[in-house]
């Protein structure tokens, strides 16, 4: 009987196309949830991923598609591990995870800040955030935490429209 | 998987999970992280490190949820409930990890459900009722100013997985203080009534600032903090004097108890049951 290692490129592929379950627009390769995808000696897929926030409800989610998708593509060894360290960082979001949340109204997330202790800042810091409808830069933040933990609420003064941002952290 | 919609999607693809609520019994927050812990390190320690910073953030994660319904506009109640999502997510990590230094390997739900007020360890002035808007708004302020303050410390501690989850719990933690800050500044400088209730917060809070700073070592970050807040916002620094106890060798107000009773009723009436 010949055994062949399962195809790491491949293997990839098919985690790169999962869904993320709360922004179901993106890929976990969009979200740079997905960090890695490799296969041992002993043949198991192993995928990498961490997650965006301490308290994100989807992270088992996010584990329990992967693999199952992994499975269903026919790799019998399967192992999610989990990666903290480095912190996932929104400026992850790959250029096409960020066309795609434009296209369904969610504006992207500007550049992170920098690593080190960010300190507190009273004065109104400018955020040059975009309507993803009318493109307008004329746009305020009504609260900083939305239906997800990692979005804030904004609204567009120019074609008053409500719309959501992916934070930067 | 195709659809746009993020509720159908999950129906989709959990059409055989029955399970809709969720309690108990979920996957460790850990899973599939390397979880040795490093030779060299006070094990003991490190755990009560942990359990300490774990109900810290659960105490508070628990205060905050109760806001919602509760709180002055929707916008409100869902960036408290977010705030508390972070802080129970760290919670989470935190007593997963407590579990795998001290050789236990007791899991979140034996940390969260099944000790008693006095096997608490988070600082008195977390478990407090929430009070009005203007009490938990400096409340928050002041335990997220030192709570960042900590973690960013605890990112170069010896242990890789206490380092990791600090390093993202300050990211979190950054905006959990920036959101408290702006309030702050919003009430104390602005109604005659919303001035009044900021410095009776402020009076409010004081006294326990003392335990805070024996605890953690965060007074001159904590102090910065509250200057920037106070001048912005036109209220007198808050002035204290060291209160006797400590939540930090189990000695509580007479106010925890009451929230444990509400948070582990039902793990501790079905002890085998996941939900």
């Amino acid at each position: 009987m010949v055994t062949t290692l399962p195809d790491a490129r491949h293997a990839r592929h098919i985690a790169e196309q999962v869904p993320d379950p709360e922004l179901p627009m993106l890929t976990l390769a969009d979200l740079g949830v997905l960090r890695d995808v490799e296969v041992t000696e002993d043949g198991t897929v192993v995928a990498s991923l961490t997650p965006t926030y301490s308290g994100c409800p989807a992270m088992a989610e996010m584990r329990a598609d992967v693999a199952a998708r992994l499975r269903d593509a026919g790799y019998q060894r399967v192992e999610i591990r989990t990666v903290l360290n480095p912190p996932w960082t929104s400026d992850w979001i790959t250029p096409a995870g960020r066309r795609k949340l434009a296209q369904y109204g969610i504006a992207p997330p500007g550049p992170a800040p920098r690593g080190g202790p960010v300190p507190l800042v009273l004065s109104p810091t400018r955020h040059m955030v975009s309507c993803p409808r009318c493109g307008s830069t004329d746009t305020e933040e009504t609260s900083r935490f939305a239906a997800t933990s990692c979005k804030a609420l904004r609204r567009c003064r120019a074609c008053r429209e409500p719309f959501e941002h992916v934070k930067e952290i | 998987m195709s659809d746009d919609h993020v509720y159908l999607t999950l129906a989709e693809g959990h059409e055989d999970d029955t399970r809709w609520a969720y309690g108990t019994g979920f996957e460790d927050p850990l899973h599939g992280v390397d979880t040795t812990v490093p030779e060299g390190i006070d094990t003991g320690r490190l755990a009560a490190d942990c359990v300490a910073l774990a109900d810290d953030a659960l105490v508070s994660a628990q205060r905050l949820a109760e806001w919602i319904t509760r709180a002055p506009e929707l916008e409100e109640e869902v960036a408290l409930a977010n705030i508390g999502l972070d802080l129970l997510g760290q919670a989470r990590l935190l007593y997963s990890r407590a579990g795998q230094a001290d050789g236990t390997g007791r899991d979140e739900d034996a940390y969260a459900y099944f000790r008693d007020a006095g096997d608490f360890r988070n600082v008195r002035l977390a478990e407090l009722p929430n009070g009005d808007f203007a009490f938990s708004i400096v409340r928050l302020l002041v335990l997220s100013s030192c709570r960042v303050a900590h973690f960013h410390r605890l990112t170069s501690h010896t242990d890789p997985v206490l380092a990791a989850i600090a390093a993202k719990g300050v990211k979190e933690l950054t905006y959990h203080r920036q959101y408290a800050a702006e309030w702050a500044v919003r009430l104390g400088d602005g109604t005659e009534e919303s001035h009044r209730r900021m410095r009776r917060a402020m009076d409010q809070v004081a006294p326990y600032l003392g335990e805070l700073f024996t605890t953690y070592d965060v007074r001159d970050e904590v102090v910065a903090d509250l200057r920037q807040v106070t001048e912005a916002a036109g209220l007198p620094m808050p002035v204290y004097r060291p209160l006797p106890g400590a939540g930090r060798d189990g000695e509580h107000t007479e106010h925890l108890a009451p929230l444990l009773a509400e948070l582990q009723g039902v793990a501790r009436a079905h002890p085998e049951a996941t939900w």
